[in-house]
């Protein structure tokens, strides 16, 4: 449960929302371009875990192979922009369509089964959409496939423009948090808050939780291809590694070290994470053998991640 | 006479070599509280599994309101007015207690993809689900975490549960597992309450409960029938003794 009203980690998390819209303004005085860079990978990736945290937190379903609607939203973009359609509305519709549908046939397969074979059927999948995307010469193969143009909108849109993008991605990232947070807590959402804690019990009160979960799987994946989508226009190429199951793994770690099942704990993570990894690969290139152990405390000792964390620290400020 | 609630036929399950439910046939008609009862392993469990869809059968058929719900999904039978309390307490112990009972609630009001109102602010939900925890005794539980409760709050809430799905028969499966003397006691007052406005069928080891609550009573032993009757009936069948009512209850086996 997410506490509301005045305490120190709503204070947090509203001072971190604020911020990153104050950000381009802050990069704008100082002319810190890297920043703004760096921060426009964070919010697409913060999406893209928030879309997973959907199905992990929320739902109980331990998917690990999110990271083909990564791919399947970002080649999108680029296998039309290749084909000489730019459209925005065209390319992200086909997008968004592409990873509902894919979503729509792993979940109906995949949500037959729990826990480890669940893990093993999505990640199996996601590879096999890696290995399909890699084989076909025509977009680059292995080599991916460089855009030329990013997607086009109507007159003042314009995501070539580095700010504008940026609060483009801020945008959609913000809408999908308060979408997720209505969502968890209407009637569906009810559904599979009880299909995670007991799915047994769900089922002999009189729902169907295969059919929600699958839904609550499709709205999860749709969303992960708007990432994608976003991550192809932000680095103007898309290659198979986009989609390769590290990936997938490495957004399961955003969505734990930020706090799992809740929902600005993958913004948390994102940021947390990435920030993290930029700081210390300035310090050492072994910065990973900093990460690693520190990932592993949290996990050890903030089953909530840093969002339970603050929760938590609040609780004891108030007592 | 007309059509018995519940009407189970030549119902037959097996697990490898293990016989758990041998051509078992019962009726239950509408209004009573039918009790069944057998020592451990007689297959009582999976009876209530296979009735509720938990467990499909490999033969044999079950009608329930006119329906054949042999090879129905659980969340069907459920629709229908079957509802089920389970032996060993599952509840959604993250969940808060009138979270719990609203679900059941929710199960039965139209489909949930309802994606945008806040389903705790819904009274259509939230009353009725109140009102059976009232009934249970634990209207002033309604917002604790439902895991911090004791056990014989956790089988109240599953009672609760059950009634807020407006159910026309409940399957209770041992109730009164794991209750203290007090609690047992309450719990026989409340069934004795809800057998008026439900059919029951009881599945319970408590023998004093049972024979104070039940109607009529079947004894499984090792997946079959061996008596079937009203309680005085049963007390005096020599089988069931032999099988089970205390004599030599231990040393018998299956065979």
């Amino acid at each position: 449960m997410t506490p509301s009203g005045f305490n120190l980690r709503n204070v947090v998390v509203v001072a971190l929302l604020v911020a990153l819209v104050l950000l381009p303004i802050y990069v704008a005085l100082s002319g810190e371009r890297f920043v703004l860079t760096l921060f426009t990978r964070i919010i697409i990736l913060a999406l893209a875990a928030t879309s997973l945290n959907l199905i992990i937190g929320s739902g109980g379903m331990m998917s690990f192979g999110h990271a083909a609607y990564l791919g399947i939203g970002g080649y999108a973009v680029g296998i039309l922009a290749y084909e000489g359609i730019f459209s925005g509305f065209v390319q992200w519709s086909v997008a968004l369509g592409a990873s509902a549908l894919f979503a729509l046939i792993i979940g109906a397969l995949s949500l037959r089964t729990r826990g480890v074979h669940f893990i093993m059927i999505t990640l199996a999948f996601a590879q096999m959409a890696y290995y399909v995307i890699a084989g076909i010469a025509r977009y680059g193969g292995d080599d991916g496939l460089t855009i030329y143009r990013q997607s086009q909108f109507v007159a003042p849109l314009d995501l070539s423009n580095k700010a504008q993008f940026y609060y483009i991605c801020l945008a959609l990232l913000y809408a999908s948090i308060y979408l997720i947070w209505r969502l968890v807590n209407s009637r569906f959402g009810m559904v599979i808050n009880g299909a995670r804690s007991n799915d047994l019990r769900m089922r002999a009160i009189g729902f169907p939780t295969y059919r929600y979960k699958l839904v609550c799987f499709v709205i999860a994946g749709t969303l992960c291809g708007l990432a994608g989508a976003l991550l192809a226009n932000y680095t103007a190429f898309v290659s198979p590694s986009i989609m390769y199951w590290t990936r997938s793994g490495d957004l399961i770690i955003m969505v734990v070290f930020g706090g799992m099942g809740s929902v600005v704990g993958p913004l948390l993570g994102a940021v947390a994470l990435l920030v993290l990894e930029q700081a210390l690969s300035g310090i050492t290139e072994y910065w990973q053998i900093i990460l690693g152990p520190l990932l592993l405390l949290v996990v050890l000792f903030a089953r909530g991640g840093i969002d339970g964390l603050l929760v938590q620290w609040s609780a004891q400020v108030r007592s | 006479m007309s059509e018995p609630l519940l009407q189970v036929t030549d119902l037959a399950k097996h697990f490898q070599s293990v016989v758990a439910t041998d051509d078992l046939s019962l009726s239950v008609a509408d209004g009573d509280l039918h009790a069944v009862i057998g020592p451990n392993g007689a297959g009582k469990t999976t009876l209530i599994a296979q009735l509720s869809g938990q467990l499909m059968p490999d033969r044999g058929g079950i009608r329930f309101a006119g329906h054949d719900i042999t090879r129905l999904p659980m969340y069907r039978r459920s629709r229908l007015g079957l509802a089920r309390s389970f032996q060993i307490t599952s509840l959604c112990l993250d969940l808060s207690v009138l979270d719990n009972v609203a679900l059941a609630v929710q199960a039965h009001a139209g489909h949930s993809f309802h994606f945008w109102r806040d389903a705790r602010r819904e009274p259509k939900l939230r009353k009725p689900a109140q009102a059976a925890l009232e009934r249970v005794g634990l209207g002033e539980r309604a917002e604790w975490p439902t895991l911090v409760l004791s056990h014989g709050e956790h089988r109240l809430i599953e009672l609760a549960m059950a009634l807020a799905s407006r159910p026309r028969m409940l399957l209770l499966d041992e109730p009164m597992a794991g209750l203290g003397p007090d609690e047992s006691a309450r719990m026989v007052e409340l069934l004795r309450v809800l057998k008026r406005e439900f059919t029951i069928l009881l599945v319970e080891h408590d023998m004093e409960a049972v024979f104070a609550l039940a109607d009529r009573i079947t004894v499984l032993f090792c997946g079959r029938v061996i008596a079937s009757g009203p309680p005085a009936d049963i007390r005096a069948d020599a089988a069931v003794r032999h099988a089970y009512l205390g004599e030599d209850a231990e040393g018998a086996g299956c065979g």
